[in-house]
């Protein structure tokens, strides 16, 4: 029957999604975490190896966790003092999740945002991570097609996780170092415009609080704004507030549920929270995420299409008691936060004395590092260019800041807390060469870059001259007059 | 001529199945009159008369009435078609206990059935708008018409009549349908995909048939998308989740809840869980840190992130697992595998890989009825039911099928895969190999998939027959592998269905590729590997648990089938599975699918039972019901023969 020659059709037979590139692992971004699989930073095996300054993970209180899972051995199922509760888990399926996870968890929640604000058990939908919970929030939200505005510099894996199997778009909400990146009403509804503009469905804003990658903390001003906007708009707001509890100074994190429960007015319909334990308790491995939403809609659905990324019963169960641990959770808390405190404050001020300048920041596992000094030509590719130095020759993996749609060319985002202290200071040496290595080479260019500066500016000048002489003639200047403007 | 209103097809052998909306063939067998073709038991009152011929291709998609006889006309009309929905349709029935009202009901059921309105769905639906007739009359008013009255009191009477009640209706319907167009993120008009989320048109009509899922719920608050209205509604859309949910409110237990319902819906092993329990004891010591243990798990290797799509190691262990499962007749490379939390995922992962939206998969029914949610929900592919017969014990028919593909290709329908499950469920049996070649060859010749669920491939209960695994047929048989796919998973097997863990194994690396970055969104959580990790590698315990758990399961099958044939039940022939495929349509009063419907009904309310009826495992033959037994110990089927018996004997 022609099998042989029926062979090579039947992978042209695959969907769209599984044919296309929707993952985004073919940008270059990529690069860096092949250039990292390829030769790991190992202290005692492999001195020279790339070190992995491109995953937001949380290793700094690890010996914790493991610590309170040795005196808890009740917790696992399947230890000695555990396996009473064996039957009851194993074949617990139920989307709902185990009640006590759900009670704990939701304890958790509030106190990772410093006990100011109280969430509901019966709200909390589990999801495969924060990963999922982003998903599964855009296929509640939006449909294909539709649009949600995502302040820039946004986290990079948003385009795979929100987009690719709903179909859901993002369109940035461009934000600029002059205000410190912070998100501004005129942007705002600029993007909103642009968006109404090309007949987009704009269906929310999706934001990051603490911000990934800026590390900074949305302010109460800035908050009420987009509140308003949203409401006015009537259009979603998502809050991804996974780095809730890794921030520095907790008096300045302002979660979406505080001004929820101060502004009545607003339609509680239209917020939702993701969260997850991967950062704040350091469990990505886990996978468990959290949406929470006020939205009764949204919570049911969300429940249902739960059941595409459910926590193991067995990890619910140990969670249940390992959150449900009041000390702990506190203890853990704020020894994590003094840890990351601590950290940062070592890193940035290391940083610092190399002469390279972060964006002030307060939470999250990362810091945002300003290297425009050195850039060559300030560009994407300029950056890019930089970036490859920085990954091959430097051997640090850290991410461009176009990665995260940034629109000014020179930030990237480093990762700090996924590394021990003598790791951290081999990088912090690694990139003390490199600038000192750097500002020789730019003080040579400069000298270069005057005489070619020169040379085109001339030709430019020489250019314009020769080329298009009509451009000053005042009938093609005439467009601009408003006069014709206005019959149009 | 007479003319049965609604759907209607050119060869009135080929009728709609209703609960699909998809053409299926059914033969007319001499004792089944095809039951659930709806035209069958239209009451006589609801039969129109249509004096010039009407042309059945004629469509109107003119709503705006051009004067107001007509208009009158067509209101007779759409009362007409809200009837028929209340008498026919499985939706109404259901939505009726809700206190949902009529039109409503028709919209819930156009916009439940058409999640891409395929030609099909579009014919039928705008069907009951044509208004090719000039005359029509209701059959109950001819003799007004044709007698006495004369043609006053014939025709204006009844007319101003009907006109009344459509103004009830409508006043009735008015305030669930003002909301969904009040201003909302939801009801923004929406350009570039204006069926599921636009808000109803202000056409003054009080029904609208809008194929929309945006107006599914009309209660729930509008500012969600058109999933999320379609996954959130209320579970009216399928018997299977009513009851499991109704179970779990009200659960039996022998101390708590001694007249609670009994739970027979979920498939779910209970039986053996005391052999894990003893191997955890013995083996598993260290529990997560593994403790004294050489080979300690490291608190990095538990907490930190982990490849999506499961380990090596326990991508080499399921393997293995799978491996004994199938009695070493097949081994399976862990490189061709993906792990995923469950195999809900699994089967969502592979129809994502394998199927573009509104695409479509043969799937031989009755079938289980969580793929209706699992796999059509987010993907937007549809589940086409091939049906197979009681005369035939439910095996597949390849020259249905073939029907089936040309059918669907007609409606414009791109097939994409045969779904099977294997050892069927509900009706619990293995496939024969030949059924299996016959399968492959199809989809061979057609260019397209198979997908094999084969989650029950170790739980086989019957003396003498041997699981074949599609991948053993592959093996002896050269076929191009690159089309077939397995989803399996633990849950089954193992009575460890909370753990999820799911297996998508395929022979197209492309499918393996993008299957393992789909993978993210559904990852099994580490401290469940590395538990499974030494569980599933310990062959002896493994072929142990399998052999005792396959005995028990055997005991208990004879148990409960002998049980219901005393009852006077008689089960479908199964040899695998956790359930038994039970016939009960002597107890259903009308041979439909409300027969069905009521028995269900009453076995929940009455005997406190719940069993899955074969409608939401979309079964053409009414009145056969799946029976999970694994839940139960032998000391509960008393019990539950004695629930069965207040219907069995109880007046009818």
């Amino acid at each position: 029957m022609g099998y042989q020659s029926m062979r090579g059709n039947s992978s042209q037979l695959l969907s769209r999604i599984a044919a296309g590139d929707g993952h985004g692992e073919n940008s270059s971004y990529f690069d860096g975490w092949k250039a990292y699989d390829s030769n790991p930073f190992n202290p005692s095996s492999n001195l020279g190896g790339v070190i992995q300054m491109g995953l937001a993970e949380n290793l700094l209180c690890l010996d914790m966790i493991k610590d309170w899972i040795k005196e808890h051995p009740e917790a696992s199922i399947c230890t000695e003092q555990g396996l009473t509760d064996f039957e009851a888990v194993a074949n617990f399926q139920d989307y709902h999740g185990l009640p006590a996870f759900r009670q704990a968890l939701a304890k958790f929640m509030g106190k990772a945002r410093g006990g100011k604000v109280k969430f509901d058990p019966d709200r909390i939908v589990m999801s495969g991570g924060g990963t999922g919970a982003q998903e599964t929030l855009a296929f509640c939200l939006a449909n294909p097609g539709d649009a949600f505005l995502v302040p820039t510099p946004y986290y990079p894996a948003f385009d795979r996780d929100f987009c690719w199997r709903t179909g859901v778009r993002l369109l940035p909400i461009n934000c600029y170092s002059s205000d410190n990146f912070k998100l501004t009403k005129a942007e705002l509804e600029l993007a909103y415009e642009n968006a109404q503009r090309d007949n987009i469905t704009v269906k929310g804003v999706l934001m990051t609080n603490p911000s990934n990658p800026l590390g900074t903390t949305m302010d109460r001003d800035t908050f009420k704004t987009l509140l308003s906007f949203v409401n006015q708009k009537r259009i979603h707001l998502i809050c991804d507030e996974i780095f809730s509890g890794s921030v520095f100074n907790q008096s300045e994190f302002l979660s979406v549920c505080e001004l929820l429960e101060e502004e009545p007015s607003y339609d509680r319909n239209l917020f939702h929270i993701a969260y997850s334990l991967s950062k704040d308790m350091g469990l990505p491995g886990f996978r468990v995420g959290v949406i929470y939403s006020y939205n009764d809609a949204v919570v049911r659905c969300a429940r249902r299409m739960s059941s595409f990324g459910l926590v193991s019963s067995q990890t619910q169960h140990l969670l249940a008691h390992m959150l449900s641990d009041d000390d702990f959770t506190s203890e853990y808390l704020a020894e994590n936060k003094r840890r990351l405190h601590k950290r940062h404050g070592e890193f940035t001020s290391g940083l610092e004395k190399l002469g390279i300048k972060c964006l002030p920041s307060t939470a999250g596992l990362f810091v945002w590092m300003d290297l425009r000094q050195f850039l060559k030509e300030s560009t994407e590719n300029g950056e890019l260019e930089l970036w490859r130095v920085i990954i091959n020759d430097v051997k640090l993996n850290v991410s461009p800041g176009s990665s995260f749609r940034c629109t000014e060319p020179g930030w990237f985002r480093v990762c700090f807390a996924n590394m021990d202290d003598a790791t951290m200071h081999i990088a912090l040496r690694r990139i003390g060469d490199f600038a000192d290595k750097l500002k020789e080479d730019t003080t040579q260019m400069q000298n270069k870059k005057r005489f070619n500066k020169k040379l085109r500016l001339s030709f430019c000048r020489l250019n314009d001259g020769a080329i298009v002489p009509h451009l000053m003639s005042p009938h093609l200047l005439s467009p601009r007059s408003p006069l014709v403007k206005a019959s149009n | 001529m007479i003319l049965l209103d609604g759907i209607w097809h050119p060869s009135s052998k080929i009728p709609f199945d209703h609960s699909s909306l998809s053409p299926v063939i059914i033969p007319r067998g001499p004792k089944n009159p095809n039951p659930r073709a709806p035209h069958t038991i239209f009451p006589p009152a609801l039969l129109t008369i249509s004096a010039p011929s009407p042309s059945p291709n004629q469509q109107d998609n003119n709503n705006t009435p051009q004067n107001p006889k007509k208009k009158k006309k067509r209101q007779i009309r759409k009362k007409n078609i809200i009837h028929k929905t209340a008498t026919t349709n499985p939706q109404s029935a259901i939505s009726q206990i809700h206190g949902d009202s009529l039109p409503l009901t028709q919209m819930t059921r156009a916009s439940r059935d058409s999640d891409n309105s395929t030609p099909e769905h579009n014919r039928s639906s705008s069907r009951p708008k044509s208004d090719g007739p000039e005359m029509r009359i209701i059959v109950p008013l001819q003799g007004v018409v044709q007698g006495r009255g004369g043609l006053v009191l014939g025709s204006l009477l009844p007319c101003a009549l009907f006109y009344f009640l459509q103004l009830y209706l409508k006043s009735r319907n008015r305030p669930s349908q003002s909301r969904p167009s009040s201003p909302s993120p939801l009801s923004t008009p929406n350009d570039h995909n204006p069926s599921p989320s636009s808000p109803p048109s202000a056409s003054g009509s009080s029904i609208h048939r809008t194929p929309s899922r945006g107006l599914l719920s009309p209660r729930a608050h509008p500012s969600v998308s058109s999933r999320a209205a379609a996954v959130a509604r209320p579970d009216e859309d399928s018997l299977y989740y009513v009851g499991l949910k109704r179970c779990l409110e009200d659960a039996y237990h022998w101390v708590d809840n001694p007249d609670g319902i009994i739970q027979l819906g979920l498939a779910e092993n209970r039986l053996s869980q005391d052999l894990v329990l003893d191997w955890l004891e013995k083996k598993a010591h260290g529990a997560l840190l593994g403790g004294e243990r050489p080979d300690e798990l490291s608190i990095m290797g538990l907490t930190t992130y982990q490849p999506f799509d499961g380990s090596n190691n326990l991508k080499i262990a399921v393997a293995g697992f799978m491996n004994q499962v199938m009695q070493g007749s097949v081994s399976f490379d862990p490189s061709q595998i993906v792990l995923t939390c469950g195999a809900t995922p699994a089967m969502e992962i592979l129809s994502f890989c394998i199927a573009d939206p509104g695409n479509a998969f043969l799937v031989p029914s009755p079938y289980y009825p969580g793929w209706d949610r699992d796999i059509k929900w987010r993907t937007g592919v549809e589940l086409v039911p091939v049906p197979c017969r009681s005369t035939d014990n439910f095996s597949i028919s390849i020259a249905v099928l073939e029907r089936a593909y040309t059918q669907a290709k007609k409606r414009g329908l791109k097939i994409r895969a045969v779904l099977i499950a294997n050892p069927t469920n509900p009706t619990g049996h293995v496939l024969s190999r030949e059924t299996l070649i016959d399968l492959l060859d199809f989809v061979t010749e057609k260019n397209i998939h198979l997908i094999s669920d084969e989650v029950f491939a170790g739980s086989i209960h019957g003396d003498q027959s041997k699981f074949v695994s599609v991948a053993e047929v592959l093996e002896s048989e050269g076929i191009d592998k690159t089309r077939v796919h397995i989803i399996y998973g633990i849950s089954k097997d193992l009575p460890l269905a909370g753990f999820r863990v799911g297996v998508i194994h395929s022979y197209n690396d492309t499918v393996i590729v993008a299957s393992a970055k789909l993978a993210r969104f559904s990852s099994i959580s580490a401290p469940t590997q590395q538990l499974l990790i030494s569980m599933l590698s310990d062959m002896q315990f493994i072929s142990d648990y399998l052999e005792v758990n396959q005995q028990r399961l055997r005991r208990m099958h004879s148990l409960f089938v002998d049980a219901l044939k005393q009852l006077g039940i008689k089960c479908a022939n199964s040899n695998a599975g956790f359930y038994c495929w039970a016939d009960m349509s002597r107890y259903i009063k009308s041979y439909s699918e409300k027969g069905e419907r009521k028995l269900w009904e009453k076995l929940l309310t009455v005997a406190k039972v719940n069993m899955t009826p074969g409608l939401s495992c979309h079964c053409i033959e009414p009145g056969w019901f799946r029976c999970c037994f694994t839940t139960l110990t032998e000391e509960d089927i008393p019990l539950v023969v004695e629930r069965l018996k207040r219907v069995t004997q109880g007046p009818k």
